[in-house]
């Protein structure tokens, strides 16, 4: 009992269920899918498809058999490493991930391509390994796991232009792994524990953290990663990135930076500026990656509104983009699959031949738009709620513009330039049968959960008696929705509507990635000239040291040649004058 | 002083009736006797084992001394019984002693170097008269660091001086005789400098006893003829120090010297003419007269600065090696001057103990020289092409010798470079120490041209052949042996640089603490 009391503090108000002996039959939740990914590194295709959906089903069963305050730790040269940490808040992520895994490995099943199988499976259990993390080392270790399997997704389209995203992509990732590791070992320093809690914003660990958690989670200039790596990514390989890696980061903001209130105007940040990108793209993937952004600054503005409904508004939003986002990804990836394209510009009138697809990519648009009766509803609305009733007129009133923006981009744009707008002529097969399978079932989700939002609840971290379906807040939603369709409407009809170009637009990431290396190039041409001339010169220089020295010091130099006795005895005299005048001097002084 | 100097002599001798009382005297008349001895006898054999003998008995006698000198002070000796400042006396202090082992020591194992071949002038049947010749020139170096007369200096300085031009003369080379005559012009200038400083100091103090000297002349510093003698002793020194510009005297003789000469002068001469230059400067004189009154540092530093670079850079563009060793010797001797000049323990410990580090490296390095022409015939860098397979362990000994020219760690060479680097640092001449690192890395490139000719050099037609059409073979080992204890010597004292640098250190705070300092 001593052993429970003193890791009572890890989890704080649940009891404390010690699991370090053979306690049970169960694993460490992330091992079922690790041991798959394993598994399936070296099996044959058929079986390598049957993991895809039974890794998650047999993962979910045993991560069923775990309860709030269930603690496993070992001992690692001194360090009390917490491998498992369950609470109410990673459980629910957990579940997500393994649900998430489902139905990627359901819509993975048409493919053959053992190295997005293997590193499906291994991505979703490092983010499983992740969110149970109970320290800092622990957690840094499956960070670090995530970036890595995840890179393959983004290689596995095996193109030029994916090889060199995917190598940003993996930069990105380690760099945000290296500094995660700095900030545990600040936080060692500064308070000589490892535990990953809650912290203030202040000491240098918790900035350093930020910033790790913060490149992971696209913070508005640390973004770009995302915008450039996943439409990158295979079709396939989208689906799995859109899942784990920036709700992993959700995760870990909300266990540790619960209720800073940096958060809320950093959320703001980012549920504003993509939709002005969304607008312009192209590339639909693209759009639905900077709309993922978007509603990743909902889930941030949550979490920094704190304990309560902000948070679990934050965790429910996360839990149902999950699942919306990847039936949005889901439907564009089938849509490339049939017609090898995915630019708005190219597509249209998709409907007549992919009939089914169209009708579910629908329901993922009316989930993120938070039609009422849809998921994305019964969450977005939780954390307006908590602004508004925080007090935070100017953050509501931009997450208000936010929803309709996101309406716009991602509700309308995304299904209206896929299946209808102008006709394109193309008139592809309907969607692999897995796939239309996968999407049914996130599309059932999104309706179950927008239906009953209860069962959702029950899982959040923080009691809650929220109740979504009172009259303000369905008028409200129905209000914002509808003038925001009537605008799109109009502006279509009037001819206003931004054109999809077939153009590319730039992001900050220009600068790092034309400006830098541009400017670098004229800096390196200019500094180069520089240095040329200074080479030449100094060669000049030496060539002219050199011809003294030996015009001085060769055998036939003035000094290396013998002199005449007469010389040095002239020397010899010179020398004896020199030495007598400074003697003189010296005693004359 | 007169009587109690008196009656230290008389105890000395009174005292003590062991044997070892004699051997200052005995570490002189051994050579000096047994020279006229090997001309006498006229038999080459006779003359060359009795030189080696003599030799290595000189150099005992020398480790004798050093640790009698270590353990009580200065040894003095009255010769003939009469004390000075009358008589002659033989002083032996810690500098003096250390500089007579090296010297002993050099002779000792160039002795033992089998020099076959014709290496010199002399008609075998005459080869006595080279042994006679070599013994004079040691009974003359020795006595230089012995005697503690200025007059007695001066007369070794001409023996070793007189005997050394002979020497020079026996090389095969007919230009030998031309460089013979130069030094021997130069030498004497340089010893008639010398003698006008003596005579006029002599004039000033009525004494030619060092020691006694050094407590007359502060009375008399400030007079015009001190200050010209002065400037005669030392401008006579640095001729025969080879300080430059007085230097060309020097790489004409070692080039066209018989090959063991060329390495005994190197190690020794100017060796035992920069302990007499030290003596003068910090016994008779003083530190503060010659460094804080007369300034000399400005005088010699700068010399000693031009020195190493003009050695160094000369010795880059030399095609004989022996040239290029020549040239060394006087960037070599300018870090020993430099050390001088800063005049303090750390720089005079480093000119000291390259007195000795410089001595093995040096005439090891002729001795390589001398194993090759031996074999090729010839004594060109270009000669030494492909020789690392052919004689490896005399080409090792190359690379080794080199590698301590230029200061590695590990060889003889870092330890003075490392304490004079010391010494500049502690005279806080920055720049001093840079300039010596600077002028390492010319001894670099001078040593590197041979080292990739002995390893990377591909002979060319007749050149594989040695001396008489043989091809060349590894050199016989009775040649071979002195040249690799040489060398090894300056790996040992590199490793374990204890020894020499205690002693040198003691040496150079006994001469900074001398009279008149």
């Amino acid at each position: 009992m001593a052993a429970t009391e003193t890791h009572a503090q890890y989890v704080m108000g649940e009891t404390v269920r010690l699991l370090d002996g053979p306690l049970q039959a169960l694993l460490h939740p992330a091992l079922p899918l690790l041991v798959a990914g394993v598994v399936a590194a070296l099996a044959p295709p058929r079986l390598r498809k049957a993991l895809l959906v039974l890794a998650p089903l047999w993962g979910a069963w045993n991560l069923l058999g775990f309860t709030s305050g269930d603690l496993v730790s070992a001992e690692l040269a001194g360090f009390e490493l917490i491998l498992l940490r369950v609470d109410k808040l990673a459980f629910l992520f957990a579940l997500l991930f393994h649900l998430a895994a489902l139905l990627a490995g359901i819509y993975a099943l048409h493919s053959d391509d053992r190295m997005q199988q293997v590193a499906g499976l291994l991505y979703a259990g490092s983010a499983v390994g992740a969110v149970f993390a109970g320290d800092l080392l622990v957690l840094f270790f499956f960070w670090e796991l995530l970036a890595i399997t995840s890179v393959f997704l983004i290689w596995a389209r095996r193109e030029t232009a994916s090889t060199r995203s995917g190598l940003r992509y993996l930069l990105v990732h380690i760099a945000s792994g290296v500094l995660l590791l700095i900030g545990a070992a600040l936080h060692w320093i500064e308070f000589g524990t490892l535990v990953f809690e809650r912290m203030d914003l202040g000491s240098a660990a918790s900035w350093v953290l930020l910033l790790a958690i913060g490149i992971k989670c696209c913070f508005p200039l640390l973004h770009t990663w995302l915008v450039d790596a996943y439409p990158a990514a295979t079709e396939l390989g989208t689906v799995y990135l859109a899942s784990f890696t920036t709700k992993t980061a959700v995760y870990a903001l909300a266990r540790g930076y619960e209720g800073c209130e940096p958060l809320i105007w950093i959320g703001m940040a980012m549920a504003m500026f993509p939709i002005f990108y969304a607008v312009i793209e192209n590339d639909l993937r693209r759009v639905l990656g900077y709309s993922m952004i978007n509603q990743i600054g909902f889930m941030v503005c949550g979490v920094g509104l704190g304990a309560g409904l902000g948070v679990n508004g934050a965790v429910a939003h996360a839990f149902n983009d999950v699942i919306f986002k990847g039936l949005l990804f889901m439907s564009m990836g089938a849509v490339l699959l049939r017609t090898g394209r995915i630019n708005g510009s190219e597509l249209g009138g998709l409907y007549k031949t992919m009939p089914q697809t169209a009708g579910l990519c629908m329901v993922g648009a009316a989930s993120i738009s938070a039609f009422p009766l849809f998921s994305g509803f019964v969450s977005k609305s939780m954390v307006m709620t908590e602004a508004a009733h925080e007090g935070y007129v100017v953050v509501w009133l931009a997450l208000l513009f936010a929803s309709a923006g996101v309406f716009h981009h991602a509700g309308i744009k995304i299904p209206f330039f896929a299946f209808f707008a102008h006709d394109s002529g193309l008139r592809p097969k309907e969607a692999p049968l897995n796939m239309r399978v996968a999407m049914g079932i996130a599309a059932l989700l999104c309706i179950a959960i927008g239906c009953f939002p209860n069962a959702l609840y029950a899982l959040l971290p923080y009691a809650t008696d929220y109740h979504p379906y009172d009259t303000t807040h369905v008028v409200q939603q129905l209000q914002l929705l509808f003038f925001s369709a009537l605008a799109f409407v109009t502006l279509m009809l009037t001819g206003i509507y931004p054109p999809e170009l077939r153009s590319t637009n730039l992001d900050v990431d220009w600068f790092a990635r034309r400006a830098a290396p541009r400017t670098l190039r004229v800096l390196a041409a200019v500094g180069g000239a520089i240095w040329y001339g200074v080479l030449a010169g100094l060669a000049d220089v030496l060539k002219v040291v050199r011809s003294v020295v030996r015009w001085l010091h060769s055998p036939a130099g003035r000094l290396g040649e013998p002199w005449p006795t007469g010389t040095t005895v002239f020397w010899a005299a010179t020398l004896l004058g020199l030495l007598l005048l400074f003697s003189y001097l010296g005693s004359a002084l | 002083m007169a009587a109690e100097s008196v009656g230290q002599g008389l105890q000395q001798v009174a005292l003590s009736t062991a044997f070892d009382v004699h051997f200052p005297a005995l570490e002189v008349v051994l050579p000096l006797v047994a020279a006229p001895l090997c001309f006498l006898f006229r038999s080459r054999a006779f003359a060359r084992i009795l030189s080696a003998a003599v030799a290595w008995l000189t150099f005992g006698v020398a480790l004798v001394l050093l640790q009698k000198v270590l353990a009580e002070g200065t040894v003095r000796y009255p010769l003939g019984g009469w004390a000075a400042p009358y008589g002659i006396e033989y002083r032996v202090t810690v500098a003096g002693a250390w500089v007579i082992l090296v010297v002993s020591l050099v002779a000792a194992l160039t002795l033992l170097f089998d020099s076959r071949g014709s290496a010199s002038r002399l008609a075998p049947e005459r080869r006595y008269l080279y042994y006679s010749a070599f013994l004079l020139c040691l009974a003359g170096l020795l006595g230089m660091a012995i005697t503690g007369d200025l007059f007695n200096i001066f007369v070794f300085l001409e023996i070793s001086s007189l005997s050394s031009y002979a020497l020079i003369a026996l090389g095969r080379d007919r230009r030998a005789l031309m460089a013979s005559y130069s030094y021997l012009i130069m030498g004497t200038i340089g010893g008639g400098f010398f003698m006008i400083g003596v005579g006029l100091l002599y004039q000033m103090t009525g004494t030619l006893n060092v020691e006694d000297m050094a407590q007359r002349l502060p009375a008399v510093l400030d007079t015009r003829t001190v200050l010209v003698g002065f400037a005669f002793l030392l401008v006579g020194l640095s001729i025969k120090l080879a300080v430059f510009p007085l230097h060309q005297w020097l790489p004409n003789a070692y080039t066209f010297a018989p090959p063991r000469v060329s390495a005994f002068l190197a190690g020794t001469a100017t060796k035992v003419s920069y302990y007499v230059m030290a003596e003068v400067v910090f016994v008779l004189f003083g530190a503060h007269f010659v460094f804080t009154e007369i300034g000399l540092g400005a005088v010699l530093m700068p010399l000693s600065v031009a020195a190493m670079f003009v050695g160094s850079l000369a010795a880059i563009y030399q095609a004989d090696l022996r040239r290029l060793l020549a040239y060394s010797s006087i960037g070599q001797l300018g870090y020993m001057t430099l050390g001088l000049s800063l005049a303090n323990v750390e720089g005079l410990t480093s000119g000291l103990v390259h007195v000795f580090n410089h001595g093995v490296t040096k005439s090891g390095l002729f001795l390589v020289v001398a194993c090759v022409g031996y074999r090729t015939g010839r004594t060109t860098v270009r000669s030494m092409a492909g020789l690392g397979t052919r004689m490896p362990a005399t080409s090792l000994a190359f690379v080794i010798g080199g590698m301590s020219l230029i200061g590695v760690p590990g060889t003889a060479g870092f330890v003075s470079k490392w304490e004079l680097i010391r010494g500049a640092l502690a005279a806080e001449r920055l720049w001093l120490a840079a300039v010596v690192l600077v002028s390492s890395l010319l001894a670099v490139v001078y040593v590197w041209r041979v080292v990739e000719m002995i390893y990377f050099g591909r002979p060319e037609g007749l050149e594989s052949l040695g001396r008489d059409g043989e091809p060349v073979r590894e050199a016989p080992f009775s040649m071979l042996l002195p040249t690799l204890i040489l060398v090894a010597a300056t790996v040992v004292f590199g490793l374990w640089s204890d020894p020499t640098l205690s002693v040198a250190r003691s040496a150079a705070v006994e001469l900074l603490g001398g009279a008149g300092g």
